[in-house]
Parts: C-alpha cells; structure tokens; sequence
C-alpha cells in the first residue's frame, strides 16, 4: 500500500468534511435565530441529533465489532433516569416525589455532570451485564441483552425503589433544551441555543467514537467483527475487547438517554420498550450497518420522515374535490413501515453501506480527475479497495456463519 | 395456604399451555432456519384482530373459529415468502432484522387498522364460561387449554416423526445443504413449518383473549418474547422442550403476581412490597441464568462449533 499517498488524500477529503460539519453547525445556529423556535425544524434537529447518537452507539456494537446488542433501551432507561434524579431542583422535589416525601436524593448537579454521570452508570451496568451476556453468540446474545432491559425497565419501575426513581411516577421539572437558551433580565431569550447544544453534544460525543473507531482498538474490534476466531489467533484478546465494546457503547446510550429526557422534558420507564431499540436497529440498518455517516443521515431522516414530512398522511386530504383514500390516522406508520421493509429486503446495505463521508468526497474527486488524467490507474484501484474492502469480507462471513450453522 | 396459591397455580397452567402453543412456532423455525421469528409473538396478535373483525362482520363463531386459523396460517406463509425466503443466503443478521421489520410492519398495520384502541375479543360460548374446581372459580378455558395443548403436541409429534414431511423436516433440521442434495424441496418445507407454527399460534391466541378480553398492537410482544424465552429453556428446535419450558413459565410467572399476597398470608411479610412487578422481569432473569449455565436448554442438543 502506498502509504503516504492515501494518508494525503485522507487529509484533504477530511478537511472538507470538516468545513462541511461546520457549515451545517453555523447554520444551524444562524437558522435558530431568525425562524420561530415552534418550527419543526428544531423539533426534528433535536431528536434527530439525541437519536444519531444513539444509533451511532448502536452501530459501534452492531456494525464494528458484530455484536448484536438489543439492549439499547435499557441503557438509555439507565441513563435518563440518572440525569433527572440528579437534576431536578430540590425546590421542585416535593412535586415530583409527591408519594415518597421529596425522595432520597436532595442535592443537584450541574447538567453536565449529571449527563456525563448517566453515561457513567449505564456504562457500570454495561459492565455487570455484559459478565454473563457477551460469552453468549449472535442471537442469543440478542435476545439476552433485550432481556436485561426489559428487567431493567421493571425494576426502575418497583415501587420500594420510590424514594431514588419515584416508582412508576414520571420524572420532570429537570432542566430540559429550552433552558440552554440565553436570556435577559426580563426572562425574554436573547440568543437562541436550544438546538445548537444538542447538536454540538451528540457531535462531540460521535467525534470520540470515530476517533476510538479509527484507533488500534477500532482495528481490533474491526478484526473481531470480520472473524473471531482469527482475531484471536492475531492476539487480540476477545473477552476484554469485547467488554470494553459494550461499556463504551452503553456509555454513550445512556448520555443519549440523558439528551432523550431533555428532549422529552419528563421520563418515564414505561415509555423505553424494545420497540425503542427496534426503532434504533432499523436506523442503523438504514443507514448503512458499519457507517457511522450512515446513521447520523438516517436518524435525522428518520425523525423527519416520522415527525415531519409523512404527517400529512394522518390527516384527510383533498385534491380538488376528491378526497384521497386511505389517509387517517396511522397511515403514516404504514407506509413508513413499509419504506422500511422495502430497504431492509432490497437495499441491503442501507444509504451508505459501509463507507463515510470522507470516502464520498474522495469518491467525487476521482471522478473529476478520471477524464483529464490517463495515469491514475494506480490510485483508481487502490481507492477501489480502500472503498470496499468489507462488503466481500462480510458476506464471506456470512456464508461461513450458515455453513456453520447448518454443520 | 393451599387455597391460596392454587388460584395462581391453575392460571399458570393455562397461560403456560398458551405460551407452549406459541413456543412450538418459535422452536420449529429457529430448528430449521436458525432464525429467531421476532414476527411470531405479532402474528398471534394478528390472529385476535382478525377473529375481532370476523366476528363483529356478523359471521357465525362456529365458521369464524376455524377462518381465522386458516387466514394466521396464511399471514405466517406469505411473511416466510416475502420477508424471509429473498435473505435465505444473506448473513443470518439480516434475515433477523428482517423479522423485526415485519413485527414493525404488523403492528403498525393493526394499529391503522383499529385506530390503536383496545378491541373486545368476542365472546366463545362453552368455554368462556365460569366452572369452580377446588374453591377456585376461574373460566372454562383455564381448563381447556392444557389438554388442548397435550393433544395438539401430540398430534404434531406423531407428524414429525410418522410422516414424510416429518421426515424432511428433521432432515432439513440436521443439515439444511446436505438435505438439499437428497432432493427435499426445502422451501416446501419451511412453508410448512410456518403453517404448522402460526396456526398453533391462532389456536394460543383464541385460547389466551378469550382469558384477556381485549385485544391492541402490542400485545402479541410480550406472549411473543415469553414463549421464545420458553423455547429457549426447553432447548431450542425441542418440541417436548418448549413445551416443558412454557409450562415452567407460565406457572412461575403466576406466582410471582401473587406472591405478594401468598406470602403475606403465610405471616412471612407484614405489608405488600410490590414483588408483582418482577413477574415479566423474572422470565427474562431465568432465560439469561439458563443461558449463563446451560446454552442449550433443558433437552437441547449440544452442538459443537467447527472452525
């Protein structure tokens, strides 16, 4: 491999991924100023980007290192809880906790802690579960580790827990998006920032995971994901890569739980079912299993699709005099259900498959240069193979999977 | 103390015959595929709409019954063809995230349907009826269910082990390429296994909302995910397994929703400390012990991974 070749390339492709991040960040913000805050862009923005991380958390699991975790709700669940029961104002207590006298806990912390403490703990619960789960294979592991977040979701719910979790009671009055607007004296905003920080806390948070992505432990959990039994005769020990694995992808769910509750401004444990981590999966698998682009594109889309542009099917439309058959309320998740099926059956490999936005930029480039420049064969195959190196690898792995199976 | 619990004990019996009719399906595809039909537990909610709309269309419930066992094990046939059979030599992860599509798919489907409101599950004479056994009243169909199960397991097993199809079934079970090469149409098969499976699982849910009462989207989810823990327990692709393991959870998860009460009368505790709301989490706990300590189930056979 020519090495210093591609790292070049890879510099200029991912400054303009950069540029282009940015631009979105300022636009965003310059966005939120001028258009009313009731907009659904933001509403949209805001999930999307609690969402992105979520499934961004998923994808680490599920698309880098193969294992199919179904717990994703669970540790969200964990997460959102931490951060309310940490910051809702001990002025507020005795409302919230109006069956347990103000609860237990009677201190707050700043938000930040809070979320970065909910990460924490989910990633603590992540190492408990994972003791047992992550020995099991494939679907075992799947469905053991939806099983932990269905108790998960009964014990928050246990009424001697009261005091901590306030039972099967909601969780609210906790500082939510709207309060990271700036305001004047007078309490009017003065600069608006309630989609913005959400945008930078997910950002941040999916930068890190590409960073870990991009490392030597990235690799190794690249190499798990491909063939375990190879890996491990590489010297990558499986049982700690994997640990690991899990505890940093739980630690990011439970900070998008954190971001869940914001966005929802009350909690409940109720409201985390597997039809939750369903939801997450089928992001993931939309956007592409193993492209972490891939799934902040699609939950952003998902969200829109769901909150935004498909709501006019709930509602009864008329084209002229005729009425359109068909439209009330829930066809929306019909026909939504329906575009999912259709990817997940036909388009296997989702909106970007298993490639980033860098290697789109590099993709565009080289199909600038390829009319003018006759002696860019060499880069043509090597990029060729830097672009689509897993999809063979995968499907071979697949093959060896069933063939295993069926022995 | 006998009085007691027995109450629990019968419903236990019964749900867990339900859960037992609806593990057969989960372990007979997961036998032959190696799939685990996250679509299964929606199936049998499918199958308690339908009897809801057939009924309330004015059909007689001596026509409907068995109509409505015919169109489940239609619906399970045309999932296997259009969700599953265009993935059969895709990863095995897709053929599963495709199962979770289709559960997607169903419920939101139902949810168009019936505009997401409970609907009342129609009224079966003979065994909606109230019988008391020992002291307990309960309805006819707590009695019902376990011999309706015994009798429909052990018709499925003289199938399997007495017939040709039987016979291809296992044989596909053993070895899905080598079963090829000795002429056995495998996706007759499997169209089959899902037939028999779905309408075992029309049967559970005739069975489980004439119990209920009211039938919504989701609740097929949670039968669903029991009995796969069931099937799990019993040892996967283990028909006596799954059944044995059902029973196993329907009984305990019973108690445990009494239990609060039990062992407030036996002098044990002094005020009721909500252990109710671990009845679902408790299945889930057994499934992840079995797991830990023995991967393949009460009956399972144990397989050997070849590199």
């Amino acid at each position: 491999m020519n090495n210093a070749l591609s790292k070049k390339k890879m510099d200029s492709a991912t400054i303009i991924t950069a540029a282009i991040v940015l631009c979105f960040y300022v636009a965003v913000f310059i966005a939120e100023q001028f258009i009313a805050p009731t907009s659904m862009l933001f509403t949209v923005l805001k999930k999307g980007a609690t969402y992105a991380l979520v499934a961004v958390s998923m994808n680490l699991l599920n698309g880098f290192t193969g294992i199919f975790s179904l717990g994703q709700a669970g540790f969200m669940l964990i997460g959102a809880y931490v951060y309310g029961i940490f910051t809702i104002p001990v002025a507020s207590r005795l409302d919230v906790y109006q069956y347990y006298n103000g609860g237990l806990v009677q201190f707050v912390l700043p938000w930040f802690v809070a979320m970065l403490l909910a990460g924490l703990v989910a990633a603590f619960f992540a190492f408990l579960i994972g003791m047992p789960v992550l020995r099991l294979k494939s679907d075992y592991l799947a469905i053991a580790s939806l099983g932990f977040a269905e108790i998960i979701r009964a014990v928050m719910q246990w009424d001697k827990l009261g005091p901590i979790t306030n039972g099967s009671n909601m969780l609210r009055l906790f500082p939510a998006f709207n309060d990271f607007n700036i305001k004047n004296a007078d309490g009017q905003v003065t600069v608006y920032l309630s989609t913005l920080v959400p945008l930078l806390i997910a950002g941040l948070c999916i930068f890190v995971i590409i960073l870990l992505i991009n490392s030597t432990f990235g690799r190794a959990l690249k190499a798990i994901r491909d063939d375990e039994i190879a890996a491990e005769a590489m010297g990558i020990r499986l049982a700690s890569h994997k640990r690991l694995a899990f505890c940093i992808s739980s630690f990011f769910a439970g900070v998008g739980g954190a971001m869940l509750a914001m966005y929802q401004t009350t909690v409940q444990a109720k409201g985390f079912t597997t039809a939750m981590t369903y939801e997450i999966l089928l992001i993931v698998v939309i956007g592409g299993i193993g492209s972490v682009t891939g799934s902040c594109i699609s939950s952003f889309l998902f969200v829109a699709a769901s909150e935004w542009w498909l709501r006019f099917l709930d509602q009864k439309q008329m084209i002229g005099d005729f009425e359109v058959p068909l439209l009330r309320n829930g066809f929306r998740l019909v026909v939504f259900s329906i575009i999912i099926m259709v990817v997940v059956l036909f388009f296997r490999k989702g909106i970007m498959g298993t490639r980033e936005l860098p290697d789109l930029i590099r993709g565009i480039g080289r199909k600038n240069k390829r009319p003018t420049n006759g002696r860019t064969e060499g880069v043509r195959s090597e990029g060729l193979a830097a672009r689509n190196p897993r999809p063979t690898n995968s499907e071979d792995a697949g093959r060896n999977n069933k063939g295993a199976a069926a022995k | 103390m006998w009085n007691t619990i027995f109450p629990y004990l019968l419903t236990g019996i019964s749900v867990g015959g339900q859960y037992a009719l609806i593990a057969i399906g989960y372990t007979m595809v997961y036998g032959i595929l190696r799939l685990i039909n996250f679509a299964h537990g929606d199936v049998f909610m499918v199958a308690g709409i339908v009897m809801v709309y057939m009924a309330a269309s004015g059909m007689p419930l001596w026509l409907c019954i068995p109509l409505v066992l015919i169109v489940t094990a239609l619906v399970g046939f045309l999932i296997e063809r259009v969700a599953y059979k265009p993935l059969r030599s895709a990863p095995r992860m897709s053929a599963m995230i495709s199962a979770i599509g289709v559960s997607y798919t169903l419920q939101n489907l139902v949810l168009y349907i019936t505009g997401g409101l409970n609907q009342l599950y129609p009224t079966i004479p003979w065994i909606s009826d109230s019988v008391t056994l020992f002291g307990a009243t309960t309805k006819m169909v707590t009695l019902v269910t376990p011999v309706l199960t015994i009798l429909l397991v052990v018709g499925l097993v003289l199938l399997i082990n007495h017939t040709k199809i039987g016979m291809a079934m296992r044989a596909v079970s053993r070895d899905f390429e080598t079963s090829q090469l000795m002429g056995i149409k495998i996706n007759s098969v499997i169209s089959m296994t899902f037939v028999i499976g779905t309408f075992l699982a029309g049967v559970a849910s005739i069975l489980y909302f004439t119990n209920y009462t009211t039938v919504i989207q989701t609740s097929g989810a949670m039968p669903g995910l029991k009995a796969f823990v069931a099937a799990v327990f019993g040892g996967i692709g283990s028909i006596p397994g799954a059944v044995v393991g059902a029973f196993i959870i329907g009984i305990a998860e019973n108690i445990i929703k009494g239990l609060d009460i039990i062992l407030f009368k036996l002098g044990v505790i002094a005020s009721p400390i909500g252990l109710a709301t671990f009845s679902d989490a408790f299945t889930f706990a057994l499934l992840i012990v079995i797991l830990a300590v023995k991967p393949t189930g009460l009956f399972g056979e144990k397989t050997t991974d070849k590199v």
